[in-house]
């Protein structure tokens, strides 16, 4: 049997976080997988810790505050040294609904995919996030596009499921800040299949968006310069 | 030998000795000191070397003396600068590692009961980087 780790990273979630993990137990009771859920708390001001201390899953504690990517490799780190097969990523302000990983994993198993990643723009349905940033989500998909040639429409999603082999890299690798649209040009650099699937999502439950207004031109120019450092390297060790 | 001269040749073994201090007390590591140490000796062979400074000036086509000297601390700065982003860098990636393996492993050493479904495998993991 499969074994599959989903894994959310946590930071000032406590409004949102239990339901999520609710939600993912109640997934449970109908799926054939074992299934493990891993939170891993990003040293969060508010009771994150606590509640998920009490609560029925795998917590990992960072000491520091990593951010997401660090926080999201912690518990790559964990799935890959335990074996597991599959890791799915969700985010713990549930805006990603749990019902949509069977789809992933579905994907993942029928068409080979090394990376399935869950997006919001191919069916147009649910939460689509404001035009803003959906303009900035399309000008990654097109820088992507530029660079492997492959369209990826919702580059910024961080509802994804990676396999073991991909689970390999990301254990050595995987970008510090902002890290979702870096880690396509990653995957597909690394010779990975990348599937993308229509998932709706909602709104965040609570907690705020790791992206804010002021920060918003910072996080262009920060992403677009990653991804076309992580291009250049992985290139170049490629030629090698 | 001017007075100006004598100011800087002071204040220079001064730093050199503070430098040396704090390299004793273990509150500067060696190859970080090595770079004040060079500095403080190049400063002290100009303020022997008074007509050096314009010597070098002519040498590399500038008019004004003091001019050589600004570009030449700024570039250094710079350098300097740059060598520091390079240190913080690597200890940001040995913090984020230690910060991780420490999450990991308090997570093993609490061995909290996790139920049916929910269950943490310890076999197949014989293929660890």
């Amino acid at each position: 049997m499969k074994k599959i780790a989903i894994i959310i990273p946590a930071y000032n979630e406590e409004k949102a976080i239990l339901g999520v993990i609710e939600e993912l137990h109640k997934l449970l009771e109908n799926i054939y997988f074992i299934l493990d859920i891993i939170v891993i708390n990003d040293c969060s001001t508010d009771n994150t810790a606590k509640l998920i201390a009490k609560s029925n899953c795998i917590d990992l504690h960072l000491p520091i505050n990593l951010g997401i990517g660090g926080a999201v490799q912690t518990g790559f780190k964990y799935a890959y040294e335990k074996g597991y097969d599959f890791a799915i990523q969700i985010d713990g302000d549930g805006q990603h609904p749990p019902h949509e990983i069977p789809k992933l994993l579905a994907v993942a198993q029928e068409k080979q995919a090394d990376v399935v990643i869950g997006s919001r723009f191919i069916d147009k349905k649910g939460f689509q996030s404001s035009a803003a940033r959906r303009l900035g989500i399309q000008y990654f998909m097109w820088l992507n596009y530029f660079l492997i040639g492959k369209k990826i429409k919702d580059t910024t999603s961080g509802l994804r499921l990676i396999n073991r082999k991909v689970l390999k890299v990301v254990y050595d690798y995987y970008p510090d800040e902002y890290p979702e649209p870096e880690s396509i040009i990653l995957y597909a650099l690394h010779g990975f299949s990348i599937a993308e699937i229509a998932v709706t999502m909602r709104e965040r439950q609570g907690g705020v968006s790791s992206i804010n207004t002021f920060s918003a031109i910072y996080y262009m120019l920060k992403v677009s310069l990653s991804i076309l450092y992580t291009y250049i390297r992985i290139k170049f060790q490629h030629t090698k | 030998m001017g007075r100006i001269q004598i100011i800087t040749i002071s204040v220079n073994l001064l730093f050199l000795c503070y430098v040396i201090w704090l390299i004793i007390k273990g509150k500067l590591r060696e190859e970080y000191s090595f770079v004040w140490i060079a500095c403080t000796a190049i400063l002290i062979f100009f303020s022997f070397w008074r007509d050096g400074l314009t010597y070098m000036s002519e040498l590399f086509g500038v008019y004004a003396p003091p001019n050589l000297v600004f570009t030449g601390a700024i570039f250094a700065i710079f350098i300097y600068l740059l060598q520091m982003s390079v240190v913080l860098s690597k200890l940001y990636a040995q913090n984020k590692q230690l910060a991780q393996e420490l999450a990991l492993m308090k997570q093993q050493m609490a061995n909290k009961p996790i139920s049916a479904k929910n269950t943490v495998h310890d076999e197949n993991n014989n293929d660890l980087p």
